[in-house]
């Protein structure tokens, strides 16, 4: 009764077992997507209003958008000369390999010239960096333009948060995408300006 | 035990000499020699298994979105009802998972009732299932108040309750149980702890004694022939199959039809008209505000409605905890020397009827509010419970039955 | 075997164990399914209801997806706080204020997203329409089905003003009870009686939904499910047929 060679047994088999795996696989899609997003992580993390009015150059306004830090940093034209000649130093100078919406990937990395916005998490291990807005010589870095330094494994980025080589961070400092709503005030999270939100 | 062509190479063979997989296999599955003439009945042990397995999954998933914080509790269970993409489908998958651990185990237990599957030589294997029953309801009972509604608090509160009502030292257990003057954050904290850590551990070991004093002794049938009386040349029971492919092909058919009726009410009516999920538990839990009629979810049903016939309450948790405590000693208080109902004559078959009528009946009566003629049904049915014990400790002394056939009928 | 279906059957067809009250009620006849029912309960609820009770689990974004309506048409007709379109449904009502102002008798508007669980649709259909004017409550109205509520007739403008009659019985003992015997318009409402109920109908139809908005998904996915297990237990019966022919 064992080795009786039985097609239709092999058929059935293999049919059950086809349909069963189906119905596992099915079974399954809960209890991964449940580890997604919920609404109300998506409701927290939708945007974020900031007001800029007080800020002056080099300071840094920090708010918190889908629980990451954002930094915005407003620069003054010496700091922003400071970005041409950095080219031969960068990793990415033409933000080819980073991230950032389409408006951001220039030499400023940002909408309007003077003010960054910009996630303020390390593109190396997610550590936050610190702002060194003044051009001195630091401990990091005897030729320091302004920038950006990382206190967990030194990466150095430069105002723009565009990566220094010989920092262990590969790419830039990712830019979020947001929009302004009137000269002061901008809204972190889309780039599309819609009835209010 | 049999285990004779054990593979030496290969992958199979790695893990043999280091830990017996082979042989573990054969001895359980397609080496176990299970009696050929399961029925029905006999699903019920594998589902049991599947619902297991099911509260344990969903159980661990729910864990990830609730907290057992009494300020947030009642609105986490809506947040994974609503905001946790497919946590309704994960939790109805848990409520009604609870309600079918217990059909399935009644079930279960009726089987072992009919065909005398509690009887020499498998006393441990019922003992172990008594107590798994008791841990469930523990369990369950724990778990019912996580969801934080009106119901779960003042369940809660009359349920430890009675453990207030033990002379002398009621009060001080009480509080201990609580954690505090009535069920409150620290109630609700420890409760979580017990429900989804300590409980379930006790529940695995628990089920894995059941099945290895099964595994040891070999599987009753509704004959309830013992099937290494008659074995061939080879020693394998004649009467018996190999567990594997027969009865796990089986048993898969058997989740088929379980997941049908299951599925069925978790999809379209998963709080099965305020009897899985009741009415009440869709309040938030008040301290201040008694629902106008307490009572426990349908599967504790029939010992609450023992519990009620007795006025006094230590009495009827006394009266209560004995109703269980005597399906423990089930295999001694039968006598017989037949196991199966199939050769026992009508007045055994009359006595379980009413048994199994009373348990239901009262379990109706644990739902409902009482009139005289409901509390006159109760203690008729409470006595009538009590009394198959009595009656069957006396009756199996010298059991006249029908001549049991030497082998399996099919 | 097919006792234990049919008792099944049974309970999934019935609703033996739903809390009536005790009272007769009038069935609601609610259709989740109906989205123009929905659209309109919401709409009532909205403008009559939330001022007061707030819906604390449900979110005006998954309102407006499960009813078929745009965030424009729902932050336009639906919103009346400065909430936003993803946040949960509450109001501004605040308790201490309630209190102070001695407001519907010092009771806290109740929320009522699961209004629908904990009452059952009927009831909810049945207080609804059983305000009448009485003069002896504080409030100046009373309940048929909920007696001495401390809810005032939200929607008198709609339904108008009636008033209840009661028959009065002695018995052996002395003790009177009442016993109710229909209503008697005094005011006549903007709407019709049959527009009244069909409005009051909508509003407990969005009052279930929101009870549960999974319902929705489930439901229609059910049929699936079913249809697949069917197809998957009819293959295994077949194979454990095919395998017990070996067994004699």
């Amino acid at each position: 009764m064992t080795d009786k060679v039985n097609e239709s047994r092999r058929n059935l088999l293999i049919a059950t077992s086809a349909v069963g795996a189906i119905g596992v696989g099915f079974a399954a899609v809960p209890f991964i997507k449940s580890w997604m997003p919920s609404e109300r992580a998506k409701a927290a993390g939708g945007l974020v209003k900031a007001n800029v009015s007080k800020l002056e150059s080099g300071q840094k306004l920090q708010v918190k958008w889908r629980g990451q830090p954002i930094f915005i940093v407003k620069r003054d034209k010496v700091l922003l000369d400071t970005l041409p000649e950095l080219d031969g130093r960068l990793k990415d100078p033409k933000s080819e390999d980073s991230i950032q919406p389409e408006f951001a990937k220039n030499l400023h990395r940002s909408q309007k010239e003077e003010l960054l916005v910009m996630v303020g998490i390390c593109t190396h291990l997610g550590c936050s960096p610190k702002v060194y807005p003044e051009i001195v010589p630091q401990a990091f870095d005897a030729d320091w333009k302004g920038g950006f330094f990382c206190p967990c494994h030194g990466s150095t980025f430069d105002i723009s948060g565009r990566v220094f080589k010989g920092s262990p961070a590969g790419t830039n400092m990712v830019i979020p995408p947001y929009v302004y709503v009137d000269e002061n005030n901008l809204i972190i999270g889309t780039d599309k300006l819609e009835g209010g939100a | 035990m049999a285990s004779n062509e054990v593979k030496t190479t290969g992958l199979l063979g790695w893990f043999d000499k280091r830990l017996p997989v082979t042989s573990m296999w054969n001895d359980h599955m397609a080496k176990y020699y299970a009696p050929k003439n399961f029925n029905f009945w006999y699903f019920f042990g594998s589902l049991a298994l599947l619902v297991l397995v099911n509260q344990l999954l969903t159980g661990v998933w729910l864990t990830m979105h609730y907290k057992p914080d009494a300020a947030q509790a009642f609105g986490l269970v809506e947040y994974i009802m609503r905001d946790v993409p497919w946590g309704w489908l994960i939790r109805y998958l848990h409520t009604t998972g609870a309600s079918a651990f217990f059909v399935v185990v009644y079930l279960h237990m009726f089987r072992g009732l009919m065909y005398g599957s509690y009887k020499k030589p498998r006393e441990l294997i019922w003992t172990f299932g008594m107590i798994i029953y008791v841990a469930l309801m523990a369990e369950a009972f724990m778990g019912y108040v996580l969801p934080w509604g009106n119901m779960s608090f003042w369940g809660a509160k009359v349920i430890t309750q009675l453990f207030g009502t033990i002379p002398y030292i009621g009060d001080t257990l009480l509080e201990g149980i609580r954690g505090d003057y009535n069920i409150s954050d620290a109630t609700l904290n420890r409760f979580f702890a017990l429900h989804v850590v300590a409980v379930p551990i006790v529940l695995l070991i628990l089920v894995f004694l059941h099945i290895a004093a099964l595994h040891s002794v070999g599987s009753n049938n509704p004959d309830g022939i013992e099937i290494k009386k008659n074995k061939d040349e080879n020693g394998i029971p004649k009467d018996g199959i190999p567990f594997h492919p027969y009865y796990s092909v089986k048993d898969i058919f058997g989740i088929g039809m379980f997941l049908i009726i299951f599925l069925g009410i978790v999809f379209l009516k998963p709080d099965m008209g305020g009897l899985f999920l009741e009415h009440d538990n869709f309040n938030i839990a008040n301290p201040g505000s008694t629902p106008e009629h307490i009572k426990p979810v349908w599967y504790f049903t029939p010992f609450f409605a023992i519990l009620k016939v007795v006025p006094n309450p230590f009495g009827g948790m006394i009266v209560m905890f004995s109703a269980i405590i005597a399906l423990f000693l089930l295999p001694w208080v039968d006598r017989s020397e037949v196991k199966s109902i199939r050769y026992r004559l009508m007045p055994f078959k009359l006595a379980l009827t009413a048994f199994v009528t009373s348990f239901v009946v009262l379990g109706y009566l644990g739902m409902v509010s009482w009139g005289a003629g409901e509390k006159l049904l109760a203690q008729v049915l409470t006595g009538v419970y009590f009394l198959y014990f009595v009656f069957l400790f006396v009756y199996t002394k010298n059991e006249k039955h029908k001549p049991i056939p030497e082998r399996l009928t099919h | 075997m097919k006792k234990l279906l049919l008792i099944v059957a049974v309970l999934l067809t019935s609703n033996v164990f739903a809390n009536s009250g005790g009272a007769h009620l009038e069935p609601a006849q609610t259709n989740i399914r109906s989205k123009a029912s929905l659209q309109n309960g919401a709409k009532y609820f909205m403008n009559y209801c939330s001022g007061c009770h707030s819906l604390q689990y449900q979110r005006y974004n998954r309102m407006a997806k499960d009813l078929g309506l745009t965030k424009d048409e729902v932050k336009e007709n639906l919103i009346f706080t400065d909430s936003k379109f993803p946040e949960h449904m509450t109001n501004t009502m605040d308790n201490a204020q309630v209190q102070e102002r001695e407001w519907f008798h010092k009771a806290f508007p109740k929320d009522l997203t699961l209004i629908a669980k904990a009452r059952g649709v009927d009831w909810l259909y049945n207080y609804l329409k059983g305000f009448y004017k009485d003069s002896s409550r504080p409030i100046g109205w009373n309940n048929t089905i909920f007696k001495g509520a401390s809810m005032p007739n939200a929607l008198w403008e709609l339904q108008g003003i009636q008033e209840a009659k009661f028959e009065e019985h002695e018995d052996e003992h002395g003790i009177v009870t009442h016993t109710f015997k229909g209503f008697k318009k005094v005011t006549e409402g903007s709407m019709s009686e049959e527009e009244f109920d069909e409005t009051v109908r909508d509003i407990v139809n969005f009052l279930d939904y929101t009870a549960e908005p999974a319902r929705l998904i489930r439901m229609g996915m059910a049929p699936w499910v079913l249809f697949f297990l069917v197809i998957f237990t009819m293959l295994a019966y077949l194979l454990k047929k095919n395998y017990f022919k070996d067994v004699h």
